[in-house]
This record gives structure tokens, sequence and C-alpha cells, in this order.
């Protein structure tokens, strides 16, 4: 393998992750801008980062959509975990197809017609929009990727594990719940987490779903940049960053030792 | 007493009239969709009993293992054990025990929870249950790995979780679905020994499913044979080997010679039978064929002697040239072409370090071999 770093390799690097990372590097340095205008450095200052806390209004938005989040996100777990299990075990219904489809489409459907049509359903049953039709619609269009998920590691699950159980005498309630759940448990924390980071930066279906007082952080940030950044959002962004980045970090070393203690696990398991 | 086989055996409740059945088919089917996997089968199998049943993939005999544990219900017949019809009965209702082919071990338990997940289904006391693990752990000879997780635990170790788990129990019969398949040659071996062991130990009844005719033959009382999801013949080792009542059984264990030919005479001592090319061989026990039938005579390789002059006192000998020789170590296979086309294999053990009739390649040969040394098929 070639190990050398030539000029081409060098600058393609460097271009590259300039491209995903420039903006995101910008809005960290100025967050921490002494100057009120954005573009322009004025020394260096953690005062925006105070402000943002006494921000009443943006303190409200970050605790409305974890809450959106937290809620939409159990429950669309819970939805789509059974999708998922129904889809995977029951393969010989009749428009299996059809459902499978159907559970899969909003994957793809474009968020403002998602958004549209529940705002046209809820209008419809004279739903007041607020905190409930935001949750709701989180609920609605997180529960497929929930489904995904958790269907991926089903197919590759050994069902003589459910068998054994069953064989040992456990009912298929008590199997579902100490054997079956038990395993597919880190699809299922991952479905939840890819719910929850869905519902936290969605905008559109927010905006279309949303009512007075229920006012996500997404819409907030968007509101006010419309009446001109302030160092304050960067601020509020870089925090948002931080805890994304925190996040995966500690996943990824997590699954890392994981990884690395099942491999001596095995070493160890081979030498008797 | 003379017997077939080499072994003596006082444990045979299949040939005592009063013997009271344990498991039960009667005329039993499964139907896939338009395939059937079991096909009117009826098969009887005894308390204590360690019964094997052998065939190739796909020839019924995991379906019929998974009727037997509840995974799969007969669409027709009945299944019976203890005078029970286990009909309706779920999986986790029946007093069976099962130890899977991938040995299915929960992932997310350690070894001592794993033998302690169905004593827990049951309600028993947790002092019990403990007793009860270490009992298990103790049989298995795994007392130090009691808390590692499966993944931990080296492929032996884990067949042996496996069992133990299902043997926790005390189940009135324990299922086996390919015990041995995961393991390697050496470490088969010694378990299909350690197998044997438990059973007798604990006294349960075994019904092991397997493609490995040597894993069955070591292990089980009777095997049945089974193909196409019916079976071809159910007796012990020795009798499927010695005396085989078809050419399918004949050839699907161990190695055999199939010579077609016609039964030309028939008396109450002898038969005798004309091959299809011509050779005559006499058999003392011409079985159900009547004179003129159609039949196969198959014998087996190591009852075959091969020299390179006529013996004098041989009954059946045939004449051809040695075409292929292959020295195993402990004994030689011999191909033969004989003068007809025929080739036979035959192989001498190597009981002397020195053979006085060595046969090497393209050497005229002799074949000969007793009466009573083959058998002869009718189907």
């Amino acid at each position: 393998m070639n190990t050398t770093w030539s000029r081409f390799n060098i600058s393609s690097i460097v271009l590259g992750f300039a491209f995903l990372y420039l903006p995101i590097v910008l809005l960290i340095v100025f967050s921490f801008n002494e100057s009120k205008l954005v573009t322009v450095w004025g020394g260096f200052s953690t005062k925006w980062y105070v402000s943002l806390f006494h921000n009443q209004g943006l303190m409200d938005a970050t605790w409305v959509t974890a809450r959106v989040g937290v809620i939409s996100a159990t429950v669309a777990t819970v939805l789509g975990t059974l999708a998922a299990i129904t889809l995977t075990r029951y393969t010989r219904f009749k428009g299996r197809v059809l459902f499978s489809g159907m559970v899969f489409a909003p994957l793809v459907m474009p968020e403002v017609i998602t958004g549209l049509s529940l705002l046209l359903l809820f209008v419809a049953v004279g739903l007041d929009r607020g905190f409930f039709t935001v949750t709701l619609a989180h609920i609605t269009f997180t529960m497929c990727f929930v489904a995904v998920v958790v269907q991926s590691r089903l197919v590759s699950f050994d069902r003589s594990l459910e068998e054994a159980a069953m064989d040992l005498g456990a009912p298929p309630v008590k199997t579902f719940f100490q054997i079956t759940l038990p395993v597919i448990m880190p699809a299922i924390i991952s479905g939840w987490m890819l719910a929850f980071t869905l519902s936290l930066d969605d905008l559109v279906i927010a905006s279309f779903t949303s009512g007075p007082g229920a006012t996500t952080l997404p819409m907030k940030i968007y509101s006010q940049v419309r009446l001109g950044v302030t160092p304050e959002i960067n601020a509020a962004c870089t925090i948002l960053i931080a805890v994304v980045a925190v996040g995966v970090i500690i996943a990824s070393i997590a699954n890392k030792r994981r990884e690395v203690q099942r491999q001596r696990d095995e070493q160890a398991a081979q030498r008797g | 007493m003379k017997s077939l086989g080499s072994i003596r055996r006082d444990f045979a409740p299949w040939n005592d009239p009063n013997a009271k059945p344990y498991i039960q088919f009667d005329r039993v089917t499964k139907k896939f969709g338009d395939f059937t996997a079991v096909n009117n089968l009826s098969l009887t199998i005894f308390e204590r009993e360690f019964f094997a049943l052998l065939g190739a993939s796909g020839c019924g005999k995991s379906t019929l293992l998974r009727m037997l544990a509840g995974f799969e219900e007969p669409t027709a017949g009945r299944i019976l054990l203890d005078g029970q019809d286990l009909r309706g009965i779920p999986p986790y209702k029946r007093p069976v025990n099962m130890m899977f082919q991938s040995y299915a071990l929960f992932p997310h338990m350690t070894v001592e929870k794993n033998i302690a997940f169905g004593l827990k289904q049951e309600g028993m006391p947790a002092p019990d249950i403990e007793k009860r693990v270490a009992e298990m752990l103790r049989l298995v000879k795994l007392e130090q790995f009691a808390k590692r997780k499966p993944h931990q635990l080296s492929g032996g170790q884990r067949q042996r979780v496996a069992l133990a788990r299902s043997v926790a129990k005390r189940p009135k019969v324990l299922l086996l679905d390919e015990p041995l398949g995961a393991l390697d040659k050496k470490l088969r071996e010694e378990t299909q020994f350690e197998l044997m062991d438990l059973q007798q130990e604990l006294g349960l009844t075994f019904v092991v499913v397997t493609h490995d005719q040597e894993e069955a033959m070591t292990m089980a009382d009777r095997i049945a044979i089974m193909d196409k999801g019916e079976v071809m013949q159910v007796a012990t080792p020795a009798e499927i080997y010695e005396a085989p009542t078809s050419r399918f059984v004949a050839h699907f264990v161990g190695n055999v010679n199939l010579f077609e030919g016609r039964v030309a005479e028939r008396t109450a001592g002898t038969t005798r039978i004309t091959g299809a090319t011509g050779a005559e061989i006499l058999v003392d026990n011409g079985g159900d064929a009547s004179a003129g039938a159609d039949i196969v005579f198959a014998i087996r390789p190591e009852k075959i002697k091969v020299s390179s002059k006529k013996p004098a006192d041989a009954v059946n000998a045939l004449e051809g040239e040695v075409y292929d020789v292959a020295y195993l170590g402990d004994m030689t296979v011999y191909h033969v072409r004989l003068d007809d086309g025929q080739i036979v294999r035959a192989s001498a053990l190597n009981a002397a370090r020195v053979s006085d009739d060595p046969l090497t390649w393209n050497d005229r040969a002799w074949v000969s071999f007793r009466p009573d040394a083959g058998v002869v098929l009718t189907r």
C-alpha cells in the first residue's frame, strides 16, 4: 500500500474536510465573538453564552424540543418495533408487501407533504395545534425509521433462541420479554436515538403542525435568524453541536471497547 | 450365542412383545404446502432408549424431531408420549427438551443463567435451582465457567452448556438435533462417548437426529434410516449394517458391493444366484427372494478376501485383475475388476506387518467370500 502523502492526496483531504466543516467551524468561532455584528470579529468573549441562558424564549423552545423529542421517540420506538416484528415474523399474511411498502413510504416522502397532510388532518378533526400535535406528527414520521433499524436486526435474529426458550417452558409472551427483547435491545436503542435526533432537528413538519406555546428550538432559531443572526444563536448552535458530538464520541468509544473486549474473550475461549 | 455384529446387547425392549412403547408416531404425515416432509410414518421408541434418526438432509428427520418438540403439528396422524396424545400441546408444556443444532444459547445470559432458565420457568425455588445448576455444571465439567457469557466459550464448551441446559429439567425425552455437527472430528469422537455415558447416568430417553452414520452407529441402541419422509428400516446398528433390508439402506450405511442378478435355484439351505454377467454365487440365506426373482446381492468389502490363487475351500470365488490398491495403514483397500467387468471393493485388515500374499496393480487375483457373508435384497 502506498503510504506517502502526495500533494494531490493532501489537497483533496483539506478541500474535502473544509467543505464539510468550514461552516461549522465558522459558527463556533463566531459564537465567541465580542462584537454584536456576526460577521465582524471583535475579540474573544463568552458573554453570548451567558445571555443565552437569560433568553427565556430560547430556553422555553429548548425545553419544548426536549420533551417532544423524548415522548415522540419513545412512542415511535414502541410502534416501530411492533411494526418491524409483524413484518418480519408474519410473512404470509395477505397484503404484506403493501403494508411494508406503506410503513417505509414516509422515509422518502417530502417533509412538506407529510407536514401539510398532517396539518389538514388536525384541522379536519378539530385538534388544536400545539405541543400534542407536534408530538403526534413526530411520532408519525420517525416511526418508519425505527421500523427499518429494528427490522434489519430481526432479519438476522436466530429464531431457535425463541424456540429454545419455549422448549424450556416459557410461554410466548415471556419468551418475547426475556429473550427476544433483550437480544434486539441495541437495535431498539439506536432506533430511539435516531428518532430522537430526527425530532430534534425537524423544522418543516414542526412548522406545519405546531401552534402557539409550542415553538421548538429549530423553529425559534429559524424565526430569529429571519430578524438577523445574533451571536446568541451561534452560541445555542455550538452547544447543540457539542452535545451531539459528545454523544457520538461516547457511543463510538463504547462500541470500540465492546469490540476489543469481544475479540479478547474469543481469543481466551479459543485457548480454552 | 451367535448374534449379528460383535456386541451382545441385553437392553432390547423392541424384541419384547409386552414392552410398553414410550414414544409412538402413528401414521404421521407432515406437509409444508405441496411438499411432503414426512409421509404416513409410524415408529415406536422405548423408554431409556438411545434412538437415532439417520438420513440425508431433507429426508424429514428434523421435521420429525420438531413435531415431537411441538414446533410443528402433524398434518395427519398422532404422536403419543407415554400414552398421552401430544396434539395441541404447545412446546412449553411438553415434557421433552431439545438441544439445538445451533445450540441456541441465550447470548445475554451467563452460563449459569442459561442453565437455570428452564428451572425458573417451572417455578422451582431459588436454592433448589442453585443446587441443580451446580450439579449440571459438574456433570459437563464447566464449574469454572459459570459466570461466562456464551461468546466467551469455545465451541466444545458451548455444546456442553446447551446439553446441560436441555437436561437440567430432567425431561422425559431429550431431543438432540445434530448435537455434534459443529465440533471438529477429534472432539466429536470424545463427545460421542460422553453423551452415551450421560444417557446411562440420567436414565433418559434420547432421540438424536444426525446425518453422520458413524455417530449414529456409535451411540444409538437403534437407528431409523429415513429417506424422502419415510422410514426405510429400523434396527440395531449391527442389523442395519449386516442385514440391511433394502438396496437404499445397504448403500446408505458403509461401503457395499452390489451384484445384480437373478435367483437361479432356491432350496431350504442355499440359494444359487446367477449374476447379470454370468457369475455364480451361493448364498445361505436367500431372504424372501423366490426362484426366478430379480435380486441384488449385497456384500461388504471387509467380508471379501483377495488372494493371488483361488482358495481351495472357497464356495464363492471370482477371478479378476487388481485395478486399484489403497494402503491406509490399518487396512488395505483393493479394487478388483472381475473378468465380467464388475469392480469389486475388498478391504483387508493389516493384522501382520508383513503380508505373505502381496498384490499390486494389474496382478491376477481372486475374490472369495463365505456363503453367509452377504445378503439378498429384493427391494
